[in-house]
């Protein structure tokens, strides 16, 4: 019984973000009976991919007790260079190529904010402001600022790639691309370091404690320097996916959209104090604001209603927990 | 160079020849710490044997937490020799005194609040073994063979913040025990506990010591560290005073050797004649928290409400004074009706609550000390509209002048200042408004001996001059020495009221216990 369930289970956000999707689908089903069908779905995945790999990066500084909002713009900036060099020097490069070379700069420009507040001690949220600007600036001063739609063939050939399609009895088209590959080997690979190496449990620790984790002899630095890194290299490999998968590399695009994505976290129950969250609350966090953005129209909610309904599900959906804590802390007092 | 070289050997071959060097632990010689100036360790001796019990005593400033960081290795010595297990230790960091089995518990136990009871204590120990790969397995054994060697269950998956004070403090003990602890220094360990977890704390030092686990205790609390320590250390002012074994001493001459004085027992005087009814609480009550409190306050009376954590005596000290809202019940001072649950009319009313935790409630920590003391008197020294500064600076630095704060000036900010002096300006707030009744919640919780006997000094003072004081503490000695009755509460209930001229520490100890 308590297996089955852990003992908090009713109490999480995990499990209350779950409920007001399966509401929604309810709704939306008995709205309008084509939304439950594979094509939504199908839908409402492709429109997770990118989020969903930023939302993994943007959750694990949450938990390292940090924020990052700079990594929107180290996702295009790493997109949009690496199409660049691409064309400038081999145009005929595989797609892997591509990908590598683009979580490399993405890498390498999260080092920047890991050099910054691992090694100099400095706020997270006031470096990854500045160097959202910066990289953007940079982005767009020296690297260009014209949209490419000619991109590398390779590019094309990696988003027409699916791993299923075809058209459902009523005749609704679906397709599911190999990118969502991608977003599954994020989640699995970051599951692995945050619970099975001490890497990863030395993440949750310094949320917990930094003080603490001092004395105990966790590496803080490298282990920040490596969060920080890890995220780069996340946003590099969110970014090329977006420019392919959209067919475009747009130096304008993706920035503007951090907000969302830690939105997204912090609905799956992540904590802004650090110490606290998960990959299941992450990934419900993201279906949740993904469904909200694409399919509140089903149920009559007209767009311009979006990011009201996002900001009150982030009000309820944070405040509810923490009121309780609240209360359950008068009551212990 | 080569003069420091020669004095190492001399010194290692004098110290080759002592008896304690062989088997102590912990052998520090001659050791001498200056920061910019300032000793802060002059020329102190200290040995621990293994598993011996050692109480460190001293007051603020003593040099106690200075003798710690360098035996932790945090702090370099400036002068002296350091040998740990036999080994004599010419640099020290913290990893090389933990490898050596020394292991700190903060008065914070350093937990990391969100991870597993299991993680809290296995992640110093995994992390010691340099791999790389997380084994859950393998963490859970160890935090189970810890709680068993203390004899202790706790939820291994419980998450750490969950858990009340004195668990937090067992999971810190299992963590050092997993780290292979030869040598545990508590920093002030029983300041959160209530009498019956300080009794399992004690019981569990006990055995540690006959494992050869040895113990040093960092404490303000005598009686208690004077019934398990072995042997005591007295430093004050950097040097060492005092040592021997823990029977030679008792409180009365522990706080001697500590303040350099002697601090009378004063027991409370009696209550002045011809006393008049303060105030009458009649019925107060709150769900699932106290019920049917009922007592009645003298001018001049002192009067203490006590209890085990839990007991409901803090609730009830904030609902005399409206921060906690009673569901029935009446507070009438002076026979007039004072709204229950409304702190701004029991502030009207003249009633004052001093907070028990003063770090978070009771005092603005980066503000002044005129801040902090005129907060309470804004509306006094206001004239259409404005403030008169001289006059609130002028009343502020009398009544630190009467309550003796040792402060640079009155600009300074209140962290700066030690606990005694800090729970001075949280009484001058209040006592520049002229209370009539005046609430202390725990009034000498992390105050030092000498400051505590002053802080009794003071309220003593202030009953005879026909302020009603109510005192809310678990301090039995302090109790006793201040209050004129004392009401005993368990389970939201008042159980008892002694007269507390004739009751004594043992009985009122049995009374809560009971």
């Amino acid at each position: 019984m308590t297996k089955l369930f852990p003992r908090d289970f009713w109490t999480r956000n995990e499990t209350l973000v779950a409920g007001v999707i399966v509401l929604f689908c309810i709704i939306a089903t008995l709205s309008d009976p084509r939304f439950f069908t594979i094509t939504t779905v199908s839908d409402l995945l492709r429109a997770s991919i990118v989020i969903g790999i930023l939302a993994v990066g943007a959750m694990l500084v949450l938990v390292s007790g940090g924020i990052d909002v700079s990594f929107t713009a180290i996702a295009v900036f790493a997109m949009y260079s690496s199409t660049v060099l691409s064309l400038a020097i081999w145009p005929g490069i595989p797609w892997p190529m591509i990908f590598v070379i683009s979580v490399i700069f993405g890498a390498g420009l999260g080092a920047v904010n890991g050099f910054f507040i691992a090694f100099l001690g400095l706020p997270t949220l006031i470096v990854t402001l500045g160097t959202l600007s910066i990289f953007r600036g940079f982005l767009l001063t020296f690297i260009g600022s014209q949209r490419i739609s000619d991109l590398p063939p390779s590019m094309r050939d990696f988003s027409r790639g699916v791993i299923a399609r075809g058209t459902t009895e009523a005749g609704n088209f679906y397709s599911i691309p190999w990118a969502v590959l991608a977003l599954f080997f994020v989640i699995v690979l970051t599951w692995f370091i945050l619970k099975k190496t001490m890497l990863g449990r030395s993440i949750y620790a310094i949320g917990g404690s930094v003080e603490s984790a001092r004395r105990i002899g966790i590496n803080v630095k490298w282990t920040q320097f490596f969060v920080y890194v890890y995220v780069g290299a996340l946003a590099g490999l969110a970014g090329i996916i977006h420019g392919s998968v959209g067919r475009m590399a747009d130096p304008f695009s993706l920035v503007g959209l951090e907000l969302s994505v830690i939105a997204a976290v912090v609905l799956g129950g992540a904590r802004l104090i650090g110490g606290y969250g998960t990959l299941t609350g992450t990934m419900l966090g993201v279906a949740l604001i993904v469904i909200v953005q694409n399919s509140l129209i089903v149920v009559g909610i007209p767009t311009t209603w979006q990011s009201v309904t996002i900001g009150v599900l982030i009000l309820l959906g944070t405040g509810v927990p923490a009121y309780r804590a609240k209360r359950a802390a008068a009551q212990a007092g | 160079m080569g003069r420091l070289l020669f004095l190492n050997t001399l010194q290692s071959s004098w110290l080759f020849m002592s008896s304690d060097h062989d088997t102590a632990f912990i052998d520090l010689r001659a050791i001498t710490k200056r920061y910019a100036g300032v000793t802060a360790l002059d020329s102190v001796d200290f040995t621990v044997q293994p598993g011996e019990a050692v109480c460190l005593a001293g007051e603020n400033g003593s040099g106690k937490s200075t003798l710690i960081k360098i035996i932790s290795g945090v702090e370099p010595a400036t002068e002296g020799t350091i040998h740990i297990a036999g080994q004599e230790r010419t640099t020290l960091n913290p990893r090389i005194s933990a490898a050596a089995g020394v292991m700190v518990i903060f008065q914070d136990f350093s937990l990391f609040p969100n991870l597993s009871v299991a993680e809290n204590i296995a992640f110093a120990t995994q992390l010691s073994t340099h791999q790389r790969f997380f084994k859950a397995r393998a963490s859970r054994d160890i935090a189970s063979a810890a709680l068993d060697r203390i004899g202790v269950e706790i939820d291994l998956d419980a998450r750490v913040e969950s858990l009340p004070v004195a668990q937090k403090q067992l999971v810190a003990i299992c963590r050092a025990l997993a780290s292979k602890a030869q040598l545990i220094i508590m920093d002030e360990p029983t300041t959160a506990l209530t009498d019956k977890e300080v009794r399992r704390l004690q019981g569990i030092i006990r055995m540690l010591k006959d494992e050869g686990v040895a113990v040093i205790f960092v404490s303000h609390k005598l009686a208690e560290v004077l019934e398990v320590s072995e042997k005591v250390v007295v430093l004050r002012n950097g040097k060492k005073v005092a040592e021997g074994p823990a029977s030679d001493f008792d409180t009365q001459s522990l706080t001697y050797h500590m303040t350099g004085r002697d601090v009378p027992i004063v027991p409370p005087s009696d209550v002045t004649a011809g006393a008049q009814t303060l105030m009458e609480v009649k019925g107060l009550g709150k769900v699932g928290s106290f019920a049917d409190i009922n007592f009645e306050l003298k001018t001049g009376e002192v009067l203490g409400i006590t209890g085990l954590l839990g007991s409901g005596r803090t609730s009830v000290a904030k609902a005399l004074f409206g921060l906690v809202a009673p569901d029935s019940g009446s507070i009438r001072v002076d026979g007039q009706p004072v709204p229950i649950g409304d702190p701004q009319a029991a502030s009207t009313a003249r009633i004052g609550y001093v907070p028990e935790d003063r770090l978070t409630e009771g005092l603005f920590l980066s503000q002044s000390i005129l801040r902090n003391v005129a907060v309470g008197r804004l509306d006094a020294h206001t004239s259409s509209g404005f403030l008169n500064m001289g006059d609130l600076a002028e009343e502020a630095a009398e009544w630190l002048r009467r309550l003796k704060v040792k402060a640079p000036d009155i600009e300074a900010p209140v962290q700066s200042l030690s606990g005694g002096n800090q729970q001075r300006v949280a009484l001058a707030r209040w006592l520049s408004r002229a209370p009539r009744v005046l609430i202390l919640n725990g009034p000498s919780v992390g105050v030092d001996v000498g400051s505590k006997a002053d802080i009794h000094d003071i309220i003593r003072d202030l009953a005879s001059q026909g302020i009603g004081i109510i005192v809310i503490s678990d301090d039995l000695p302090e109790l006793l020495a201040t209050c004129h009755r004392i009401l005993v509460m368990r389970d939201g209930r008042i159980i008892d009221t002694l007269d507390g001229k004739s009751v004594t520490e043992d009985d009122l100890a049995h009374r809560l216990a009971s």
